[in-house]
């Protein structure tokens, strides 16, 4: 099967390109990051998925499938530039399937399409709304390509489209949103707060989403592994301290003295639990997690000693 | 009796990881503290007397439905340490705490590390379907609020417990708690202090606060109710199965009284 990748160059999607290389599918990358070292038979194209060079590489190759993981859930670009990538990226993405006659689309969301407040339940099922949105702003713009892509069900019926809600990763590659979180030696709790986290190790999320492609899903699934911990357990197991401070104190504080930056809507995800019920998908893929939650902890503590590299910029999205 | 508390937890038929947190987030430090205290509270300083904890099934989902007695939720508590204490094996009673609770700092993260979650309809469903034990009062906040002079009575019964049984297919274990009002003797419920302070009200005692008697308080369990249906009937129906378990818990308080 010939498997375009816009978004390649991030390390969860350079995962499921290698993997998908050893199962012998042919693997097309579009990322205006480049990926420096790719595997030989990889081609790429280092260009925006949104220009007129992208949809070239759709008309020319035709690929069959599309894993779409062109999505930025840091704020490290301003809000517009957020938008004009998860939306307007995403709006690209489905017109060049529905035109080059893509037969398969594997949307790679995020579970904190759920949000996190205190009258959300634990374990989201897929048929729930988003919620707390107005809290956090930061998440509108994934929210929204969630949902956009989700329409696609109904609207392109000749494209199998799978979104899949996918929680935190976590692992040596010490990548991701929780991963930045715990970079650093003290961890920023809400005092009186202990919220419960659900991740993946990093294996299990690319295994995950080559097995939704294989499984040929169609639908919203929810993807998680092992059972979540709290936060307080996880810090611990990765050998870092927690800082337990007051909300008000820690707004201030974020992002200065050693402590990760955040947004204000990121603290309601450090006081209140996301955890989804992943039952449909691992029923429908046979899904299985191969690193329990605290194996995954402790790989990700021992390829990143606490403080041992910088941290960037997580927004907990 | 320390160690009898940590060897009890241990036995808790739940599915705890290598650290002691289960899919829920229950953790066994949390229950071990939480159950030090109540079983002082329950042993000690309450005297509680418990009868018909046979009647509670050792495994399996589990509807334990009952009135509510007492100005806070000591009726709540205490029916927890009766299945933790009374039971071989014991079991983790979860009851489904008051929204404004999980909003409170510390409150949160000890309600959810014991097993008390948000009252909410999912949580409620989704425990059961877990075969755990879940601690119901239908008459909800209007039946803490009650006054001294009522606390033998029933207030109305919400219907959403029922639809749940039947669903899940949960046997129904009814039951009468007795004494809580006579703990916490409420004369009057002050609503707009309550809210400033981000609870639903603050009872008043003659003592002002409300701060418990060390009274003798009882616990009387009844047979299961074995329900047939799907949960989708209609509300005539709904509320004749209401009437019926409402009924077997003011025999149990009547019982109970003697």
């Amino acid at each position: 099967m010939k498997v375009a990748i816009p978004g390649i160059a991030g390390l969860l999607a350079r995962n499921v390109a290698r993997r998908l290389l050893d199962a012998g599918h042919r693997v097309i990358g579009i990322d205006p990051r480049g990926w420096p070292g790719a595997p030989a038979e990889i081609e790429l194209h280092a260009v925006d998925i949104r220009k007129r060079a992208a949809e070239d590489v759709f008309r020319r190759h035709r690929p069959d499938a599309v894993i779409h993981m062109a999505t930025i859930s840091a704020l490290l670009a301003d809000a517009e530039e957020r938008y004009r990538i998860n939306l307007g990226g995403t709006r690209a993405v489905f017109e060049h399937c529905a035109n080059y006659g893509v037969r398969q689309l594997v949307f790679v969301g995020r579970h904190t399409y759920y949000g996190a407040g205190p009258d959300a339940p634990l374990y989201h099922t897929e048929a729930e709304p988003p919620q707390e949105l107005g809290a956090y702003p930061e998440l509108a713009d994934l929210v929204a390509a969630d949902l956009y892509a989700a329409n696609a069900l109904w609207r392109l019926p000749d494209l199998h489209t799978a979104v899949l809600r996918i929680c935190y990763t976590l692992g040596p590659a010490g990548h991701g949103t929780l991963a930045s979180f715990l970079s650093a030696r003290l961890v920023p709790m809400v005092l009186g707060f202990d919220p419960l986290f659900q991740f993946l190790h990093e294996d299990d999320a690319a295994d995950a989403i080559v097995a939704a492609l294989s499984a040929k899903l169609r639908g919203v699934y929810n993807v998680a592994g092992p059972q979540p911990l709290p936060l307080s357990v996880i810090a611990h197991e990765a050998r870092r301290r927690t800082l337990p401070l007051p909300e008000a104190v820690l707004a201030l504080l974020v992002g200065r003295a050693g402590l990760p930056r955040l947004s204000r809507g990121a603290l309601a995800h450090i006081k209140y639990p996301i955890v989804v019920d992943a039952s449909l998908f691992r029923r429908e893929t046979g899904f299985q997690h191969r690193f329990d939650e605290l194996t995954t902890v402790h790989t990700f503590a021992d390829a990143v000693p606490p403080g041992g590299r910088s941290s960037p910029v997580p927004a907990l999205g | 009796m320390t160690d009898d508390i940590a060897a009890r937890v241990d036995r808790l038929e739940l599915p705890f990881d290598a650290r002691g947190v289960d899919d829920y987030g229950v953790s066994k430090w949390h229950l071990t503290v939480l159950f030090r205290a109540l079983s002082f509270l329950y042993r000690n300083y309450f005297n509680v007397r418990c009868s018909g904890i046979d009647h509670v099934p050792p495994r399996g989902r589990v509807m334990l439905v009952g009135n509510h007695s007492g100005g806070i939720a000591l009726d709540a508590a205490m029916v927890i340490a009766s299945c933790f204490l009374e039971m071989d094996p014991p079991r983790l009673a979860q009851a489904m705490a008051d929204r404004f609770i999980n909003r409170l700092p510390f409150a949160s993260t000890w309600t959810s590390r014991c097993g008390q979650l948000t009252g909410l309809p999912e949580h409620a469903q989704r425990l059961l379907e877990s075969d755990r034990l879940l601690l119901v009062f239908p008459e909800g906040a209007r039946g803490t609020a009650k006054l001294w002079k009522d606390r033998l009575s029933l207030v109305a019964f919400g219907t959403g417990f029922m639809r749940l049984a039947l669903r899940t297919r949960s046997p129904i274990v009814p039951f009468a708690f007795l004494g809580g009002g006579d703990a916490i003797p409420t004369v009057t419920n002050l609503y707009k202090a309550g809210k400033l302070l981000g609870l639903p009200y603050l009872p008043v005692t003659p003592w002002l606060l409300p701060l418990p008697l060390p009274v003798s308080l009882s616990v009387h369990y009844g047979e299961p109710v074995r329900l047939e249906g799907t949960g989708g009937e209609d509300d005539d129906t709904i509320q004749r199965h209401v009437a019926e378990v409402k009924e077997r818990i003011a025999q149990l308080i009547e019982r109970g009284r003697r």
